[in-house]
């Protein structure tokens, strides 16, 4: 064994406590050389090990008839039927998008990519979540410019349309921002592919590009807050080429549709550590790499070094015995990089050797699997105290309120972010962005899938078991408002510090609230990524449970848009409405309230019955193509969808008062949960129908006209409203509205 | 009628013009479908139409088309072309083409510098060859743009040779046909969005015909591209 | 031999990127800048040790590649290697 030996201090510099450090002695039987030290620290770093979230995350359903692949796999699989697969997942690169943030939301979107395709399925839609601070942060224009160059930049490239997605911008995020990037692929049902190595003496193969000094560490430092002197770590940032993953992409579909493939595995976060180690410890084998095969891009590297690696787009292959000409040929094929690096053993250890000596030897499964798992002690958030309506000051005029909210950061068109993705590529969006969900056509058929990625971070701040509850509804609602039938969920968990109680309680309500949610809702995960320590200084993020959530449409012909089709069309509430306040934008920004501490209120209570219910009517409704306008109520509550619904459609509408004792402020623009809005040519038949559902259902308007009546308000010309809606964004990063407005979200043109 | 589509590494709207194109010649009776011939290969059958599809063939890396205009297929085309053969070149197409000097111009980046994604209208100059065959002279139609280097650029004698020429064949325009700086996504020079060679015989456009061929995805002007180029070249 | 190859636009042809490159140094507050125009810089490590034949290959690199003559010039720089 060569290489000189670690201890303690050394430990501690690679993030491992020291009890952390006395079980690497224990498992090792010796003290670790450094190299054998560096595969632990990160093996056994938050963002690879999960030891803050593992116990917690145990606790969600992700299991129902049609889930093929839960948690635990590259990304979660789920049956669309007709033969296919729908495989997704979404992850985090938010520490790395602070620093470098075009290269780290590039590489972001790259990794999840490769999640995907590495089971075997095309990319077929990309969507991202991103969370910025406030509009007045010095960093934050600068950060938003740049993160989506780089997703766009790296989408584009690779030929696959980023068609969804949210944009948040908080003070909470000031120091933190969040960059979620999720990746929905097809596969056929019968080639899906996994991790799990198997046949002793198979050859281990590594394809891709060549191995460089980047991102050397990238999984300790997501596992470390920012102190001052974030900047030095600039090294750690990995650079991203999209035309190599795009052959990457080709080269490995093209060998998976033959028998040659046993296991395959992405090299992300710990490169080559991580990825030899999963799969060889999946298969309850071991394996042996020879480091001198390894493609390296710059000379003289160390094993250290080659196994630490973070260079982006490289995949590890177990191949079939006498497969690997067929292979290397597929992978020259594409001008990129084949090597046989090692084989598959039966020691369950793995060995590492350089130029004839062992460089490392460990024992894969103590390592892989039995990774330090932690319940960190938490504190739950007592309750917030409900805002009563009347204690919120009405405004003069409700219409005016309205243009200011959909005037302002948090609901402007972000025509100004998707404009720079190629939403259209593939020649398969059904729906582009703008609407609740986005919808795909699945190649071929008249068949779609929806997807959609959700969160309302105050209310998790507010509530967190409620709010990770809201989230996932949240996502649930946006699907079933295309018409989808919701399928199952992929969960990015952003928090702080876990070591500190209010964080972890945080953590604690937001999964036990997603869990309760998708268990009414029937609605699983089935995979999902962990980012904590998303703090500065000790200040931490909001809570931030994003969720990314896939439907399937069964005839596209039936799916709902929120665009007003036509004149004369009745406008039905689906839902309950008390006029909850809490937490919500109106509270926020137009009562000026701020949300922190006590001071915004319990957010709207959920029903997950009534989600349920309300949902599968109008569903129901859409399938039967009684309804083909929808739109769900989230931000802004009634008044910020009717408003979105006129702009899509290029249509007004009027709108009468309801006719309880809601203050018309708190009926417009409370969010309470559970609703939504349908248009019909009669509303008669549809209230009915609502009745013998115990679906609570009212008349509140009709489209018509090029202006938007609010009660409480002056009519808004659907001119005005636009302007104010489309400008904000490109006034914000500082660009004169010199082009056109665009298209308009639906088939209607402005 | 034959077709090849020229695939790069790193193209990425080879399969939806190869969608396209075979739907059109599946309407046309054709039993036959494009094939797809990888950039290596310089020895193809003969065809009646060579489509350069879009995509960042090579990452886009050095210049747009750059590289892709030196493979052996490329090489192959251009004598084909030279000898009068049909060439459709979509978006990164274009840019090949313009690069390989089998078009004039140059695209350039954007003139804001962005990447842009959105559903412009194209003026139909003319009604010419088998490029617009299926279109009226004057014509306005929806397609889709999404480049970030999409700017055309020739000196002012080549502008105005390709004017006295006709060889302009789409411009950037507004619902009313009309000329105007913000109907242009890119800064295209006289907002020229696709240019034949002198013979008519190549066309180079930056936006994507092959993303409304079908009524489903929210508009079909970019049909009677394909369906023309079936009926002339059949 | 070292070979450094500067492309750069011909005059007369619009630099979007340069504009803004002189928009954003002056809104960072330096004054007193009249122009600014991007190009790129190729460095290529040859194994050519004889810089007349070096400077003719490079010369037909960018005839070829490295420029696109139609709207940027270029310029080479040979160093030996170190």
């Amino acid at each position: 064994m060569s290489g000189a030996l670690a201890n303690e201090r050394l430990a501690a510099e690679h993030g491992l406590s020291a009890e952390e450090y006395g079980r690497v002695l224990e498992i090792m039987g010796r003290a670790p050389n450094l190299l054998e030290l560096g595969i632990f620290s990160v093996m056994w770093s938050e963002h690879c090990s999960y030891k803050s979230s593992k116990a917690w995350l145990k606790t969600l359903p992700t299991e129902a008839p049609w889930v093929i692949h839960g948690p635990g796999e590259n990304a979660g699989v789920i049956d669309i039927g007709e033969g296919l697969v729908a495989v997704f997942k979404m992850e985090s690169h938010n520490h790395p998008s602070y620093i470098e943030p075009y290269q780290g939301a590039a590489t972001g979107v790259g990794g999840i990519l490769r999640d995907v395709f590495t089971m075997g399925a095309r990319p077929i839609a990309n969507l991202n979540a991103l969370r910025f601070g406030a509009p007045a942060h010095p960093k934050t224009r600068h950060l938003l410019a740049v993160v989506v160059a780089g997703i766009g930049g790296y989408g584009n490239c690779v030929g696959v349309h980023t068609v969804g997605g949210e944009l948040n911008f908080d003070p909470g995020y000031d120091g933190n921002i969040l960059v979620n990037a999720m990746t929905v692929g097809l596969a056929p049902a019968d080639r899906i592919f996994t991790s799990q190595a198997s046949g002793v003496g198979n050859p281990v193969v590594y394809v891709g590009s060549k191995t460089g000094r980047d991102g050397i560490h990238g999984a300790t430092m997501a596992s470390a807050e920012f102190g001052e002197g974030a900047e030095e770590k600039r090294p750690t940032v990995q650079v991203g080429d999209p035309f190599t993953e795009k052959l990457l992409i080709e080269a490995c579909l093209e060998l998976m549709a033959t028998d040659a493939i046993v296991a395959i595995q992405d090299m992300g976060a710990a490169g080559l550590t991580s990825s030899s180690f999963e799969m060889a410890s999946k298969g309850g084998l071991g394996v042996e790499l020879d480091l001198d095969r390894v493609p390296c891009r710059e000379d003289g590297m160390s094993p250290y070094e080659m196994m630490l690696s973070e260079s982006q787009e490289r995949m590890l292959l177990v191949l079939a015995p006498g497969r690997e000409d067929m292979a290397r040929a597929v992978f020259e094929k594409w001008d990129l990089d084949f090597a046989i690096i090692g084989r598959l053993t039966e020691t369950g250890r793995m060995v590492l050797r350089l130029r004839g000596e062992t460089v490392g030897d460990l024992p894969i499964d103590p390592l892989a699997e039995a990774a330090p798992e932690y319940r960190r002690p938490y504190e739950v958030p007592p309750p917030p105290a409900e805002v009563l309506a009347a204690t919120v000051p009405a405004p003069e005029d409700t219409g005016a309120s309205l243009a200011r909210l959909l005037g302002g950061p948090h609901l402007c068109s972000r025509r100004w972010v998707w404009e720079q993705y190629d939403h259209m590529v593939m020649a398969d969006t059904a729906a582009r962005p703008g609407g609740d969900a986005a919808v795909v056509r699945i190649h071929g058929s008249d068949r779609g899938l929806a997807m959609t990625a959700d969160c309302t971070p105050r209310y998790c701040a507010a509530a967190p078991h409620a709010g990770g509850a809201r989230a996932v509804a949240e996502a649930w609602r946006n699907l079933t408002a295309t018409g989808a039938r919701p399928l199952a969920i992929t969960d990015n968990l952003n928090f702080g510090n876990p070591e500190r109680p209010e964080i972890m309680g945080q953590f604690v309500g937001c999964v036990e609230g997603i869990g309760a949610a998708c268990r009414a809702l029937d609605f699983p995960v089935v995979s999902g990524n962990v980012s904590l320590y998303n703090e500065t200084e000790g200040r931490a993020i909001p809570p931030t449970p994003t969720i990314g959530a896939v439907g399937l449409i069964d005839d596209l012909a039936r799916a709902a848009t929120i665009a007003f089709k036509a004149a004369g069309q009745e406008i039905v509430l689906i839902g309950e409405t008390r006029g909850h306040l809490g937490a919500s934008l109106y509270l926020r920004e137009i009562a000026a309230r701020t949300l922190d501490g006590d001071g915004g209120g319990a957010p709207p209570p959920v029903d997950l019955v009534a989600e349920r219910r309300n949902g599968d009517f109008v569903r129901g409704l859409i399938a039967t193509g009684q309804v083909d306008t929808c739109h769900d109520l989230s931000d802004g509550g009634l008044g910020v969808a009717l408003a979105e619904m006129a702009l899509a459609g290029g249509v007004g509408a009027r709108i009468e008062p309801p006719e309880d004792e809601t203050p018309l402020h708190a009926w417009l623009f409370g969010e309470d949960q559970a609703r939504y809005l349908i248009c019909a040519t009669a509303a008669g038949p549809i209230l009915e129908a609502a009745r013998a559902a115990d679906v609570p259902a009212a008349r509140i308007g009709a489209t018509g006209g090029a202006t938007l009546t609010l009660p409480g308000g002056r009519p808004i010309s659907l001119g005005d409203l636009r302007a104010v809606h489309e400008a904000w964004l490109p006034r914000y990063v500082g660009e004169a509205r010199g082009n056109n407005p665009g298209e308009a979200h639906g088939n209607n043109e402005d | 009628m034959k077709a090849a589509i020229i695939v790069f590494p790193g193209s990425n709207c080879d399969r939806d013009v190869r969608v396209a194109l075979a739907a059109a010649m599946a309407r046309a009776g054709a039993k036959n479908e494009p094939i797809m011939v990888w950039h290596k290969e310089a020895d193809f059958p003969k065809v009646d139409l060579i489509v350069l599809p879009g995509g960042f063939s090579y990452g886009d890396y050095l210049r747009c088309g750059a590289m892709a205009a030196h493979s052996p297929a490329m090489h192959e085309v251009a004598r084909r072309a030279r000898a009068g053969v049909p060439v459709l070149g979509i978006c990164n197409g274009f840019q090949i083409l313009t690069e390989a000097g089998l078009l004039p111009g140059v695209l350039m980046r954007n003139a804001s510098l962005k990447f842009v994604c959105r559903v412009v209208r194209l003026r139909v100059e003319a009604r010419q060859g088998p490029f617009t065959h299926g279109y009226a002279a004057g014509q306005v139609v929806r397609v889709p743009v999404a480049h970030h280097d999409g700017n055309y650029f020739a000196g002012d004698e080549e502008m105005e040779r390709l004017e006295e020429r006709g060889q302009i064949a789409f411009r950037y325009c507004d619902a009313a046909g009309d000329l105007t700086s913000a109907a242009n996504p890119n800064g295209s020079a006289r907002n020229v969005a696709g240019v034949f060679n002198e013979a008519k015989t190549v066309l180079g456009l930056m936006p994507h015909p092959e993303r409304l061929a079908d009524p489903a995805l929210g508009g079909a002007d970019g049909r009677p591209m394909f369906d023309g180029l079936v009926e002339a070249l059949s | 031999m070292k070979a450094r190859v500067h492309v750069t636009l011909k005059p007369g042809v619009l630099d979007p990127q340069g504009k803004a490159i002189r928009h954003a140094l002056d809104t960072l507050g330096f004054a007193g800048i009249e122009r600014v125009r991007q190009g790129k810089v190729i460095a290529l490590d040859l194994a050519e040790t004889d810089p007349a034949r070096a400077r003719d290959r490079v010369r037909e690199m960018c005839e070829k590649l490295l420029a696109n003559t139609v709207i940027e010039d270029y310029d080479i720089e040979l160093t030996d290697a170190d």
